[in-house]
């Protein structure tokens, strides 16, 4: 498995924010993470990054105990983060080679991978542009061409499509698919919106620090649908 | 790319982090100015004023009688060191509050090796304006021997290390960036006045021991004896202990504060 959590717990005082939580997903698989707002997703992509640390439990990153060798794991990983992570006052390129930098890689070699990450994202045009004048969909794009830029073998998105128009919500979850897909890549994307989990993705429905479902989207989803589904197994009512 | 990173790679983090550190510094020049405006006021408005009121003794470094704005000039490169220090660490709050703090902390580097690249960085841009100071000093006539301009180097590196990492310490502890501003005033003020910046140790004795006392241990003003002896071509061995271990301390409280076990960034970014 590329991605393993096995009994992981956390706690904020006396709140518990993680309860024994485990799945995996295997390379080249999307996985779903879904749940409303204050299930946990954010504490788990926190402990997954080594924001947080734990000893409830255990956090595998293509082979890599995070706890152990954290810094072998998180070379494997590539991070969207829920909030924005730009240098605003960066150009482009400049973002995404502080980022080669930061994972140990310069020169020629770092131009290479960051003209590879512009022109996968389809943003080349822009590499001499300042981060603060792109607009939102292409300050995504760019996070996400530097998330992929050292080769990542696990790439975790914590709801990724806070912000963006519909358009470019779409393309951004096309285009991971795609990611997964042609690359093998391990996906882990959290989110709260159901429309962005296709039927064939792999699902894990997280709700109260708890995980409700985990399965193939359809097969959860049923002949209700999932947004119904989703709702139902949370005990929560559409707006 | 499955083992931990080379050496080699940790030095092109740090080289990455001073080169953005440099570059966001020469995209607000105005802040060397301003750097340079408080510093200067102290000197050409402050000391003037009270050149005759503040009559000082031959004490070492000096080997002769030497007027007021001579004296404070390294007092004032400490002033420098020291709101720079808190400057940066008030970046850090901000980068933490702007969520950018997230992608320097999950890069597969140590913590403390990136704590330190980002003191590093700091420490440099304060450098350079301690030095432009220093320049602008001398325009003025406030100059030192020429080779003091180079043997203070490593007393203005290891003196910005030591507030450098103060104030990483301290940033590792305010939640939200409104609070900041009550720890800078809590720290800087404290710090500068009650130390060997603007007075020497015997002069504050004459009006209170405890004072004095206070100043004696405080390690801002080993950082500005550091300087001072410095710019004379002397080494101060007591102050530069001093210094090297306020270092080691505050340094340890930073990496401290920003272990992920205790959760620094739960509180935000």
């Amino acid at each position: 498995m590329s991605l393993a959590v096995t009994d992981l717990t956390y706690a904020f005082g006396t709140k518990t924010a993680l309860d024994h939580v485990s799945f995996s997903v295997a390379p080249g698989q999307f996985c779903a993470l879904l749940g409303p707002n204050g299930a946990g997703k954010s504490t788990l992509f926190n402990l997954l990054t080594r924001l947080y640390t734990t000893r409830g439990g255990r956090i595998e990153i293509a082979g890599h105990d995070m706890g152990r060798t954290p810094r072998q794991a998180l070379a494997r990983m590539g991070v969207v983060f829920q909030s924005q992570t730009l240098d605003l006052d960066l150009t482009v390129m400049q973002n995404l080679r502080y980022f080669a930098a930061l994972q140990g890689t310069s020169g020629a070699e770092a131009t290479r991978r960051c003209e590879d990450a512009m022109d996968r994202l389809d943003i080349a045009d822009r590499a001499g542009q300042r981060a603060r004048d792109l607009n939102g969909g292409h300050r995504r794009r760019l996070e996400l061409a530097r998330a992929l830029l050292h080769d990542p073998a696990v790439l975790l998105l914590d709801e990724p499509t806070v912000g963006l128009d519909a358009a470019s919500r779409a393309a951004l979850v096309a285009h991971v698919h795609d990611l997964a897909a042609t690359r093998n890549l391990t996906v882990l994307w959290a989110t709260h919106l159901t429309d962005e989990v296709l039927q064939g993705d792999r699902l894990v429905i997280l709700h109260q620090g708890r995980i409700l479902a985990d399965g193939i989207a359809g097969e959860i989803a049923g002949d209700r649908g999932l947004q119904e589904t989703f709702l139902a197994l949370t005990g929560e009512r559409a707006a | 790319m499955s083992n931990a990173l080379p050496a080699r790679a940790w030095a092109t983090a740090l080289g990455a982090i001073v080169r953005r550190e440099a570059y966001r510094f020469w995209q607000q020049r105005a802040r060397l100015l301003s750097a340079l405006v408080r510093p200067l006021v102290w000197l050409l408005v402050f000391a003037a004023g009270f050149r005759a009121a503040l009559g000082l003794s031959i004490i070492p470094p000096y080997e002769t009688y030497i007027t007021y704005e001579t004296y404070i000039v390294p007092g004032l490169c400490g002033m420098i060191l020291l709101f720079n220090g808190m400057q940066s660490s008030l970046s850090l709050v901000y980068d933490r509050e702007m969520g950018s703090m997230r992608l320097l902390l999950t890069a597969p580097l140590p913590r403390w090796w990136l704590l330190f690249a980002k003191l590093v960085a700091g420490t440099a841009i304060s450098v350079i304006q301690a030095y432009a100071f220093l320049a602008v000093a001398a325009g003025f006539g406030i100059a030192m021997p020429w080779y003091g301009y180079i043997l203070v180097l490593p007393a203005l590196v290891i003196t910005g290390l030591m507030l450098g990492a103060l104030g990483l310490a301290l940033s590792s502890t305010v939640k939200q960036l409104e609070n900041f501003a009550g720890v800078m005033n809590f720290v800087i003020f404290p710090c500068f006045f009650l130390s060997t910046a603007l007075y020497p140790l015997w002069r504050m004795a004459e009006s209170s021991r405890l004072l004095r006392d206070i100043c004696a241990v405080n390690p801002f003003s080993h950082g500005v004896e550091l300087i001072r002896f410095a710019l004379y071509g002397q080494i101060n061995w007591a102050s530069l202990g001093w210094s090297l271990l306020a270092f080691a301390v505050f340094g340890a409280a930073a990496v401290w504060g920003y272990d992920p076990a205790r959760g620094m960034v739960r509180r935000k970014g």
